[in-house]
């Protein structure tokens, strides 16, 4: 595998394999000494064109973990407007001599069009409202942690999914993984052509979470709301969409008794999910976050050392 | 000097010899003579294209095209007049800047330039141009269009098809409900767009306007024309305003008759255009549309963009595609090789519909004794392949790369001066 531009490119047994590696992985987080010796010596840069807090700080700390060289350049502001194109600001970053770039963009696509013009590694940490494979990846290692193997289980995405990436990334990865995954958001916030998609959709929350809809739900992610789709008019008023999307403690007692809750962050708490949901014991959010480390350590791992057994 | 083209295939029918002096054919017949001879023996004669969308980006991106690089492009495609789009910079909505895109355009003297006027001040939407001082210019103004924009305010649309009624001007919509269709729409609304996390543009968008603005040309009486349409329900709204009696025309594109939106899956931007390619549904809807006259010319929508205007994400990079190099050969693939026009049918859409529409002098006249000689011959069995850095136009932005192309424009006459011989710019042709 030379990139990781999309969950859809993972088969299963790949997934499985990074998924491994992570478990592998995750024993380094909780030594004392958390450096472990493969990718010394190697530089990876994080072009961030989109500000992260999260999923760069993960990359960065999942990288010096395998002591490679991480440097962070922040692209922020669209090389558009400075008049500089894409395809400058990559290769004269990659010129550096990079052996991988972990790539954010606030537009689909970029990350592979970025692919198609350097020679080293590239990761996509975040593509517009297209994918964001790592972060499937560390949901699905926060759901296998709790759940066991996901054949068959039932996965519930509720929110705004017509501009997540999240969303898209989970659909492919989870449908490869053998899982099932059912969609839910108002119509105004689910994609064009989403019947097409390895899923079931609904537009009743209380239906899918009482199993009504298509079975009882295993799992439940919600996904975050920009208050900038405020503006869209994508739904009235903030008030009625947490009465009708939002993980009400209410919501929280139709689920199954072991069944996790997920959140990609950060959380509009009162949103699309209330404190008593949030602090639930179900509540995985600091789990995926830790899972987040150890899912980018295995896939820079296996990347750039071209390994598939881990021996550290 | 007189010149004669021999045994060319009028519209594709029977060879004949045309003799062309001063500009115009004086005779027409077998074992005719001239000064010089052109063999056309093969070949097919058609009177020389007009384009009614062409951007060519003079003044303001001269970078990207100039007037003399963008006419030696039309040439070579066979076209002997073109329509220059109002979006320049400064924008063309002064009788200033239309007789200076013309007065260029006579000078490089390869194809007849015909300036579109803005239809608001500046593109802004909202006031008039000075609509009625370009149609009296020396430039003569006779197509207005904020192309690149839609004219969406309702009152300002009517105003403008009202006013330009007194001098036969016609309004030349780019049909985009902008509050459907926003700046960041950029791939046509459906499964794909929804799978690769790009921004609609859906059919609605355009359908909508257009059925709005047919109903304000009944209102008003006058002439509308809907600029690159691109979905199947807009072919249905025009034949039914048709039907009706309401004078309205349009034109397609020659890539939306050739290329489905599934050639987006790869993010490359030579392919980002408005409005959007379209599924297979709407491509062959709009040939049907084409072929039934209910879509009544070809238009190029020439869009020539500098290299680094496209080497973006798709969503930053620009919208436009280079097309008049290319257009005769997509129309013989997608109208002539299905059977759908034949060479009749395309000197129609390409040079007599179009000249009608632009009302253009002298372009797209019947090839009979007395008519100016603006011609175009054509190979229909020269199959070529297209090669950006084998382009004229400055763009590269051509989504046929590599692609093989059925017909080749062998020569193009502007009133009898041959601009283009063999496939090439005549050598006194070449402007300066």
């Amino acid at each position: 595998m030379k990139h990781l531009l999309s969950a859809g490119d993972l088969s299963r047994d790949e997934a499985l394999a990074i998924l491994d590696t992570a478990e592998r992985m995750h024993a380094v987080q909780t030594r004392e000494v958390k450096k472990l010796p493969p990718l010394r010596g190697r530089t990876i840069v994080n072009l961030f064109f989109e500000d992260s807090t999260r999923t760069r700080s993960s990359f960065e700390i999942a990288g010096k973990w395998l002591s490679a060289d991480v440097i962070n350049v922040s692209a922020e502001g669209s090389s558009v407007s400075k008049g500089e194109s894409l395809r400058d600001t990559v290769l004269t970053v990659a010129a550096m001599g990079v052996d991988a770039l972990v790539v954010r963009h606030n537009a689909s696509g970029a990350v592979a069009r970025i692919a198609g013009w350097v020679d080293c590694h590239v990761i996509n940490a975040g593509d517009g409202t297209h994918e964001h494979p790592t972060q499937a990846l560390l949901d699905a290692y926060t759901l296998r942690s709790r759940l066991g193997d996901l054949t068959d289980r039932h996965v519930a995405i509720v929110g705004d999914i017509t501009h997540s990436r999240v969303a898209r990334s989970n659909v492919l990865l989870l449908a490869t993984l053998g899982a099932r995954v059912t969609l839910v958001a108002p119509p105004t916030l689910m994609p064009s052509g989403v019947h097409s998609w390895p899923c079931d959709v609904s537009w009743d929350l209380d239906d899918v979470l009482s199993g009504k809809a298509s079975g009882d739900v295993d799992a439940v992610m919600m996904l975050r709301v920009q208050r900038e789709r405020m503006s869209g008019g994508y739904f009235p008023t903030e008030r009625e969409y947490a009465i009708s999307y939002g993980l009400s403690p209410e919501r929280l007692d139709l689920l199954g008794a072991d069944a996790p809750v997920l959140h990609p962050g950060p959380m509009n708490r009162g949103l699309e999910i209330s404190s008593v949901a949030a602090d639930s014991a179900r509540s995985m959010v600091l789990e995926q976050v830790q899972a987040g480390v150890s899912v980018r350590m295995a896939v820079l791992y296996r990347l750039l050392s071209g390994a598939d057994e881990v021996t550290v | 000097m007189t010149t004669v083209i021999r045994g060319a295939a009028l519209l594709g029918a029977k060879p004949t010899d045309v003799l062309i002096d001063d500009g115009v054919i004086v005779s027409m017949g077998r074992g005719l003579t001239g000064d010089r001879d052109i063999d056309a023996a093969g070949l097919v004669l058609l009177p020389g294209f007009v384009d009614l969308h062409t951007h060519l980006r003079e003044p303001g991106r001269e970078d990207a095209e100039t007037i003399a690089t963008g006419s030696a492009a039309a040439a070579l495609g066979g076209f002997t007049a073109v329509h220059a789009m109002a979006n320049t910079t400064p924008v063309a909505d002064s009788a200033e800047i239309v007789e200076q895109v013309a007065r260029r355009g006579a000078q490089v003297g390869l194809v007849d330039v015909r300036p579109v006027g803005a239809v608001s001040k500046g593109l802004d939407g909202e006031t008039l141009a000075e609509i009625g001082n370009m149609a009296r210019s020396a430039a003569a103004v006779r197509v207005f269009s904020d192309d690149g924009r839609c004219v969406h305010d309702s009152r300002l649309m009517r105003r403008a098809l009202e006013y330009v009624k007194p001098f036969g001007g016609v309004i030349a919509q780019h049909a985009q409900d902008p509050r459907l269709a926003d700046h960041a729409a950029c791939a046509h609304e459906g499964e794909l767009s929804g799978r690769l996390g790009l921004a609609g543009w859906p059919a609605v968008a355009e359908e909508s306007i257009i059925a709005r603005d047919v109903m304000l040309a009944e209102h008003t009486g006058s002439r509308l024309h809907v600029c690159h349409v691109s979905t199947a329900g807009s072919v249905e709204v025009i034949r039914w305003a048709k039907a009706r009696g309401i004078a309205v025309t349009a034109e397609v594109t020659p890539h939306h008759l050739l290329l489905t939106c599934d050639v987006l899956s790869g993010y490359d931007p030579v392919y980002k255009v408005n409005p959007p390619l379209r599924p297979a549904a709407d491509v062959e809807a709009l040939r049907a549309g084409l072929a039934d006259g209910t879509i009544d010319a070809v238009a190029t929508d020439h869009a020539p963009h500098a290299a680094h205007d496209k080497d973006h994400a798709f969503g930053d990079a620009a919208f436009g595609m280079v097309g008049l190099e290319t257009a005769l050969g997509v129309v013989a693939e997608t109208m002539v090789g299905t059977g759908l026009l034949d060479w009749a049918g395309v000197a129609d859409r390409m040079s007599t519909r179009p000249a009608a529409i632009g009302r253009v002098a002298g372009q797209g006249a019947a090839l009979e004794v007395g008519a100016p000689a603006n011609l175009t011959l054509v190979d229909p069995a020269a199959a070529w392949t297209v090669v950006p850095a084998g382009l004229a136009s400055k763009g590269r932005n051509t989504p046929f790369a590599g692609r093989s192309l059925p017909a080749t424009v062998v020569a193009t006459l502007l009133r009898g001066h041959v601009t283009v011989l063999d496939g090439a710019l005549a050598e006194a042709a070449v402007p300066v």
